[in-house]
């Protein structure tokens, strides 16, 4: 289904912004066509593609915000959505925490669109599922996996002159192989932009070996280990930690960013110095849109560098009350790292444990982001720099934080998405000291 | 898995007018009391079913639904957000050349929905030529025109705005007078409009409504840094606003002193409770590791139960589907067969769609099948799955369980989990008696951090309010505590289930699973139950 022209969208933003008689109003237009296919038991199991495109108005009088929708774009409509608004804006309870529209931005552009993806057909989706059936078929392996896509585009205006209007796509693929006997499992994920980065005959050979390695797995004792965490299984930890990076939670002393008799962290060093992360809309690998869902323009900023805490996520009312500036929130986040390869990290380790994949991970204690969750699709003992047998799953009990000043070395990033955040994520492998295993897990 | 919350308390809502726009389209209070009318719903129904048979469907069905959620978002004195949220559109799924094809669209046009199915077919021949086995569906018979609507008394959608305000702020404010440094309050609503037809000859149209009403409380000791938080101790439910009338007689005080819910909700109560609790916890003494007899309150043991009992049972997971994602599951066909010990010969889990006010109930499922009950677990040994119409054939059976669900007109419908409950014990018990035998133990109030891995075996469950039980006695609150399972010999050390007169139900609108993930709302009974030796854990930690 063809979206409007990027023309015709400005001129209906303009409309709308332009109908309303509230103090200020701003309109937000977004389209989306996503596909997907579904495979397992090297089968193709569900197929689908969702089209949606929409409009939403947001209106204010004072203190009191009214919203509504449509999608339906001839002027009826249009005056038919603006008048809803305003007359739930009418109804509405002030806001205390009220903060006016965006000023005008000066939005820069990102890379957040590639023509390939957007041109997926349904054959190329099908395709991709039958190579990854195929190399399982004929291995005797069981293959299971996803390919979603995504080609959208984001539109805003408001009553100050703000106006921005941007396209992307988005395609993500995973794979879980298990060996016949279901003693062995495998996974590979990839995360793209451009669909034509994406060669699932070769992505699934990665979940392949992992699956007919693990499959011999023998127990070790649960307890503190040096640990090797691809960047997949990473990232899941890390992205958890991300989302308590909220200035307010830590100005009030709900977060591990809290300092002891009030006040929060910034500027302390919390990390190992070789923590660096920043958010960055630009990034060519790891591009979002320029600006966050209250049309707040996005920057480059880190929020941890040299280990230090170098900046929080302020909302704007928090930003104006506490008398800091709030940008947009960030879209992305970008660990830096080394340039050594999950394998060039396993070549230097004497004794340790390699993970393919974190699962189920969730909070135990929020004072010290005290996570729990378990290793899945490839557990490794490594020994003298290679990899010796497979291992059962362990159950972990960890805090990033903690995790994070234990590190014996960072590798290469790569472009890695996880199974509960919706951040593009570009994380490094990660050798770290004392990692807590908890219990062991009879998974496969 | 259950999802994380999709709405963190203090997260999502904090920062100004969002759009959820996984919930759909913002719109209008006074729409809220709006349907599609019968006659378009039958029509559009009509042009696709023509659409997809004509163009070579074997089968097809229509779903034309209307999904509303409204969220009053508050914290202290702030009402943060009013969020009405809705979502129409049409879903058709198709069989052709044996293999499923699904589209959807929210152009409610004949040519729209016309032009949907024939995608539908598309993909559904596209998927054929990698299809290696034809797609088997359970028969079941076509119904005609039905209406069914949640037993509601008030409909909460059309409470107005201001009421409920009203009621959030009431609420804040007793929990900060209790003693809460921050208080946040949700009201939560949904209501899905779901008109279901298929070429069986079914036009099915249910009216379901259910309520939530997440709270948390906040107490903080700035000088040691310390801060601690206690939730509600409601389920959400299947009714009307009727659920937040704090019926005394559906109140439960327990032996830890604690006020636990039945059918109704008392929230200005809880909250007050809450933000005691919550005070508590900064002053209670920390457990010691080892192993313990737990004593689980029916708040805390549903999330035990979904985890551990409820998805290793899904059919799907069995067989590998949700291989990718969810997970497979220990519980084997194999073990189905040789009567495996899934838990204790008291141990009895029954599935079902049919209770009410769980949010499981509905008379039919989203692909047209009467709903029941069905016992899963008998005398502690497994006996049965969930299945829906094209996986019956795999067990032996010639229909669907009727677990076929989706949460959206443009999701794919696929098979969730029935409510799953832990039958009461057969002879009588008070939790006061059941606490009377336990020397040292840990009575568990409330649901709180939970995990469990791929094929549900090994599992963490926290909760919100944790007691010492010492020679048949609560004794003292505790904190940091978590318990580690291995599923069956959990279950195997169930020694004992107070009676059906502590029987009560616990839920979540959240439990996650497909991909592209859905989410569905399941409600799990259970009374109140003990687990001998259970390896507990202590998560406090120090960052220094």
């Amino acid at each position: 289904m063809a979206f409007p022209t990027q023309d015709q969208v400005k001129a209906i933003l303009e409309k709308v912004v332009k109908l309303s008689k509230a103090d200020e109003c701003t309109a937000v237009m977004a389209g989306s066509t996503d596909g997907n296919i579904r495979f397992a038991l090297n089968n193709v199991s569900t197929s689908g593609i969702v089209n949606d495109t929409e409009l939403a108005v947001t209106v204010a009088y004072g203190k009191r915000v009214g919203s509504a929708t449509i999608n339906a774009f001839d002027d009826a409509s249009l005056a038919r959505v603006v008048k809803r608004a305003e007359e739930l804006a009418m109804l509405a309870p002030e806001n205390p925490e009220f903060v006016p529209a965006v000023a005008k931005q000066a939005y820069r552009a990102s890379p957040t669109f590639d023509a390939a993806t957007a041109a997926i057909t349904p054959d190329l989706r099908a395709d991709v599922a039958a190579k990854s059936i195929a190399a399982c078929k004929a291995e005797k392996l069981i293959a299971a996996g996803f390919l979603s896509d995504t080609s959208n585009f984001s539109a805003t205006a408001n009553s100050n002159g703000n106006y921005g209007y941007q396209t992307a796509t988005r395609a993500n693929y995973t794979c879980t192989v298990r060996t016949t006997d279901g003693r062995g499992s495998g996974w590979v994920g990839k995360d793209v932009q451009d669909v034509t980065q994406l060669n699932a005959d070769t992505e699934v050979r990665v979940a392949m070996r992992k699956a007919a390695a693990s499959a011999e797995a023998r127990a070790l004792e649960p307890g503190k280990y040096t640990v090797i965490l691809e960047p997949a299984a990473a990232a899941g930890l890390v992205s958890f930690m991300i989302r308590f990076f909220d200035a307010r939670q830590a100005d009030e002393g709900r977060s591990f960013l809290s300092k002891k008799g009030g006040g929060n962290k910034l500027g302390e060093q919390v990390y190992d110095p070789r923590v660096t992360m920043i958010a960055d809309p630009w990034n060519p690998e790891a591009a979002v849109m320029p600006w966050d869902n209250t049309g707040l323009a996005r920057e480059r900023q880190a929020l941890v560098q040299d280990g230090k805490i170098a900046n929080l996520n302020y909302s704007r009312f928090w930003a104006q009350k506490t008398g800091k500036t709030a940008v947009g929130q960030p879209g992305n986040l970008l660990m830096m790292g080394g340039t050594k390869s999950t394998a060039d990290l396993v070549r230097t380790t004497e004794r340790g444990i390699l993970v393919t994949r974190t699962w189920y991970i969730r909070m135990v204690d929020p004072q010290t982001v005290l996570l729990t969750g378990l290793t899945r699709d490839g557990t490794f003992y490594i020994e003298n720099g290679e990899i010796k047998y497979p291992l059962k799953n362990f159950r972990f009990n960890e805090s990033p934080v903690i995790m994070l000043n234990n590190i014996d070395e960072l590798g290469r990033p790569v472009r890695v998405a996880s199974d509960e955040s919706s951040l593009v994520m570009m994380i490094p492998p990660m050798k770290l000291r004392d990692f807590t295993f908890t219990s062991l897990s009879d998974a496969v | 898995m259950r999802r994380r919350e999709f709405m963190g308390l203090t997260g999502l809502f904090g920062g100004g007018l969002v759009l959820p726009a996984a919930f759909g389209k913002v719109i209008a209070q006074e729409a809220l009391g709006d349907a599609i009318p019968d006659a378009l719903k039958r029509r559009l129904a009509d042009v696709g079913l023509g659409a997809a048979t004509s163009g070579g469907a074997t089968y097809c069905d229509v779903r034309v639904g209307r999904y509303l959620r409204q969220f009053t978002v508050t914290r202290e004195k702030t009402v943060q957000n009013v969020i009405n949220t809705e979502s129409v559109g049409v879903g058709i799924r198709v069989i052709a050349d044996g293999a499923w094809g699904f589209a959807a669209t929210n152009d409610m046009t004949d040519d729209g929905v016309a032009e949907t199915a024939r995608l539908a077919l598309a993909i559904a021949k596209a998927n054929a030529r990698q299809q290696t086995e034809p797609v088997r569906l359970a028969p079941t018979p076509g119904v005609g025109e039905i209406k069914w609507r949640t037993p509601i008394k008030k409909n909460a959608m059309e409470v107005p705005i201001k009421e409920k305000v009203d009621m959030l702020l009431a609420i804040n404010a007793a929990a900060q007078a209790a003693g809460a440094d921050f208080f946040n309050s949700v009201l939560f609503l949904v209501n899905e409009q779901k008109y279901f037809a298929s070429t069986d000859g079914s036009y099915i149209d249910q009216d379901i409504h259910r309520i939530h009403i997440p709270m948390q409380a906040t107490a903080i000791d700035r000088q040691t840094g310390k801060f601690r938080t206690r939730a509600q101790l409601s389920a959400p439910s299947q009714q009307g606003y009727e659920y937040l009338d704090g019926d005394a007689s559906q109140k439960v005080v327990t032996p830890a002193g604690v006020t636990v819910y039945n059918k109704s909700y008392d929230p200005l109560e809880d909250a007050q409770a809450a933000a005691r609790h919550a005070r508590e916890k900064l002053k209670a003494p920390t457990v010691k590791p080892g192993k313990y007899d737990l004593v689980l309150d029916p708040s805390h043991t549903w999330l035990t139960i979904h985890e551990s009992v409820g998805h290793p049972l899904e059919l799907d997971r069995v067989l590998g589907y949700e291989a990718n994602f969810a997970g497979t599951s220990f519980a084997t066909m194999d073990k189905r067969n040789s009567g495996f010990q899934y838990g204790s010969d008291k141990v009895n889990f029954f599935a079902d769609k049919v209770q009410p006010g769980s949010l499981g109930q509905v008379p039919y499922d989203d692909e047209g099948v009467k709903t029941k009950r069905w016992d899963l677990v008998k005398d502690g040994k497994l006996v049965d799955y969930q299945t829906i119409r094209d996986q019956a054939h795999i067990v032996g059976k010639t229909e669907s369980d009727g677990c076929c669900y989706a949460d959206s007109w443009s999701s794919v419908q696929f098979q969730r989990m029935a409510n799953v409950s832990l039958a009461p014990g057969k002879t009588p018990m008070t939790v006061a008696d059941m606490i009377s035998k336990v020397e040292d133990g840990i009575y568990i109030i409330g649901d709180g951090s939970f995990s469990i891995d791929q094929q549900r075996y090994n599992a963490q469950f926290g909760g919100q309010l944790f007691y010492e039980i010492k020679n048949g006695k609560v004794t003292q609150m505790i904190e940091d505590v978590a318990y580690q399972i291995r599923t069956p010999e959990f279950w195997n050390a169930c020694s004992a289930i107070c009676d059906d007169r502590d029987y009560r139900l616990g839920g979540a609108f959240n439990d996650g699973k497909g991909q592209p993930s859905q989410s569905s709302a399941v409600s799990h009974g259970s009374s109140t139950a003990r687990f001998d030796g259970i390896n507990v854990i202590n998560t406090a930690r120090s960052l220094g």
